[in-house]
């Protein structure tokens, strides 16, 4: 009777187990497009006018990336899966009749200095409306003096808005297990003053990769040689982006204005 | 002998009156535990309990109370012995603790080692191929020890020691001048300060840049506080009095918590204006911003008005552990820096909530107050514990720290 009984259980516990999993399989397999943004991180209070108009007037928006290695993917695909081809992708699937053209030039290892040095050229071959910048890391690394960083950065940023382009601020990844060797935050924090100063959005990347780490979304502190977390990461990042743009620029008010 | 005649008689009887209240002034250690507590809650990133340390509510943080105070009991412990034994003795005795702050700082270097080089051997993620990039200094070990050693390649929260042991290679010249003409070594002081600033005078580091805490910056703090002790606390004792100051003092203090609120509550940022952040930012902590200095001063402002030298709770075992802990800062603060690694590593490792960060950190606390009362109690089975003079009066007055 015991043996018949623990077996029993034994089947029952299997079964249980069976469909536990089956469930969990379902739910866990496709949703990649789920992606846990809190709506706080991906609002504005300034306004991104020449994305406006060019969507309004034009139906069209050039936007360049400029960054550095934090802003691609190794890999032979590594570019179609990184943050500013999702980004195309998110902006034309929310911006319908609308053209969306993102050009990345991204460069590891880049201080922000020499990013600053190379961007007249990216901005006069590209003519972009709106440049997102994505900056600090490198700098982080080599240790540039955050004033330095500050200055270059204030530099940059003028030019940008000098071309008639809108810019957003980009700052750094959130990567746990590198936060006891490189410390970031003073470069956050140069990030935050300037993007206030030239009233330019700041995209906080490091705060939203915190949540989703804090919140479960991504174990960003899992060791891996495998690209579907980082790509996946990378999608919620261009569809993040792409919130922000839409809210900076209430392009959701004229899209509703163009179906009416 | 020369130096003794040069020195000693002038200076006893220009600061004999000044040292003359050689009783340990319990508050120093009590502030000094508290901040070492601080320090260590900071360096883990992760951990809500650091949203409580004072770094969160002003311009200055526990840093700036470290090395005050590690200033005030180094002129008061060294002082003492350059007016009694003279020059040679005393400078002996400052180099002496500046090296076995050495020590410790390589000890602790090798601890990091290992934790670097496990990160390296067990890390990978194609997210982070760009932030990996902080793991190249261990292709040359050979280069990175060597500039460990001389100081100039110091990881993440290493940045404290190095600063105290340039600062008390160079104390024994000012400490002579602080007992000879403090005025005089108190404006010097301000103007190094001033002339870093000007002119960007800090140590290189290793692979580039500057030290973190820039040492010609930072001096100006230890210095004052070195200067408070041999006598500067008493000169300034009717200006801490007035009610002025203290209103300036406590106003200060609320403009920089309100625009540290500015930090954390975005919204409110609106509220300042924008002169005033483009005068006030960046708030330097390298070179320790004149902001963040005077955050620090209006601090202690008010601390020294609401906590009287004789404050009955100085001798109450609630606030034991804390004084026990300032009593023996180097080993504390080593301890610190040590236990904040395998903190972080834990709740890193094990992805702590915030019940594990708390745990953590009162165990942290608990550990440190632990060791520091194992350590007292080695002291005073040898018969030198701090406050009981018996033999070398000043040798480890300050828990042997100065």
């Amino acid at each position: 009777m015991k043996l018949n009984k623990s077996i029993a259980a034994t089947f029952a516990l299997g079964a249980a187990c069976v469909t536990a999993l089956v469930a969990a399989g379902a739910r866990a397999a496709p949703p990649a497009e789920e992606c846990d943004i809190p709506q706080s991180l991906v609002e504005s209070e300034i306004d991104l006018p020449r994305v406006l108009t060019e969507i309004k007037d034009k139906h069209r928006l050039d936007i360049t990336v400029i960054g550095t290695g934090s802003s691609g993917l190794a890999g032979s695909e590594g570019a179609r899966y990184a943050y500013p081809a999702r980004l195309n992708d998110a902006l034309k699937a929310r911006l319908s009749g609308s053209d969306i053209k993102v050009t990345a030039h991204v460069q590891p290892k880049q201080t922000t200095a020499a990013m600053v040095s190379g961007m007249g050229k990216i901005l006069s071959d590209d003519k972009p409306a709106l440049v997102i910048w994505q900056a600090g890391t490198a700098d982080a690394l080599s240790g540039v003096e955050p004033e330095d960083f500050r200055a270059s950065l204030d530099q940059g940023v003028e030019q940008i808005q000098g071309a008639n382009a809108d810019v957003i601020l980009m700052n750094m990844q959130y990567s746990p297990r590198t936060e006891s060797m490189l410390d970031v935050s003073a470069y956050a924090d140069v990030m935050r003053v300037v993007a206030q100063q030239r009233a330019a959005p700041l995209f906080d990347r490091l705060a939203l990769m915190h949540y989703w780490n804090d919140e479960g979304t991504f174990d960003l502190y899992a060791a891996t040689k495998k690209y579907d977390m980082a790509r996946r990461v990378h999608d919620c990042i261009g569809r993040a982006l792409a919130s922000q743009i839409i809210n900076a620029a209430h392009l959701d008010a004229v899209r509703i204005q163009t179906t009416r | 002998m020369f130096a003794k005649h040069m020195l000693v008689r002038p200076l006893a009887a220009a600061s004999a009156p000044v040292l003359a209240g050689t009783e340990r002034d319990l508050r120093l250690d009590l502030f000094r535990g508290v901040a070492l507590w601080l320090i260590f809650l900071d360096h883990i990133p992760e951990n809500f309990l650091n949203w409580f340390t004072i770094r969160n509510y002003g311009f200055s943080d526990a840093t700036e109370i470290f090395i005050f105070i590690s200033g005030y009991t180094a002129a008061f412990v060294y002082g003492r012995a350059m007016r009694e034994r003279g020059i040679v003795i005393a400078s002996a005795r400052v180099l002496r603790r500046a090296w076995q702050i050495y020590v410790a700082h390589i000890f602790l270097f090798t601890i990091f080692m290992a934790e670097i080089a496990y990160v390296a051997a067990t890390f990978d993620n194609p997210l982070y191929a760009e932030e990996m990039n902080i793991l190249d200094f261990l292709k040359q070990p050979d280069i990175t020890i060597f500039q460990a050693l001389l100081l100039k390649f110091k990881p993440v929260n290493m940045d404290v020691l190095p600063l105290y042991i340039v600062l008390l290679l160079l104390f024994p010249p000012m400490l002579w001048l602080l007992l000879w003409q403090p005025a005089f070594a108190l404006a010097g002081s301000a103007l190094v300060y001033v002339l870093a600033w000007n002119f960007d005078w800090n140590l290189p580091a290793y692979p580039n840049g500057v030290w973190f805490f820039n040492p010609f910056a930072w001096q100006l703090l230890f210095v004052f506080g070195a200067w408070c002790a041999l006598g500067g606390a008493q000169r300034l004792s009717p200006v801490l009095r007035s009610p002025a100051v203290l209103a300036i003092a406590i106003g200060y203090l609320l403009f920089a918590f309100a625009i540290t609120l500015t930090w954390y509550i975005e919204p409110l940022q609106r509220f300042v204006p924008g002169w005033l952040s483009d005068w006030m930012y960046p708030i330097d902590k390298t070179n320790l911003d004149v902001l963040r200095f005077a955050h620090f001063l209006a601090l202690a402002a008010v601390t020294v008005r609401f906590v009287p030298r004789d404050w009955p709770l100085l001798k109450s075992p609630l606030l034991r552990p804390a004084i026990l802990c300032g009593q023996h800062s180097l080993e504390i603060f080593c301890l610190g820096v040590f236990l904040a690694f395998a903190g972080q590593f834990i709740i890193g490792e094990w992805s702590g909530g915030p019940l594990i960060q708390a745990a953590i950190s009162l165990l942290g606390i608990l550990i440190m107050i632990a060791t520091a009362s194992l350590i007292s109690w080695y002291k005073h089975m040898e018969g030198r514990s701090p406050g009981s003079r018996v033999k070398s009066p000043d040798a480890d007055l300050a828990g042997g720290e100065a």
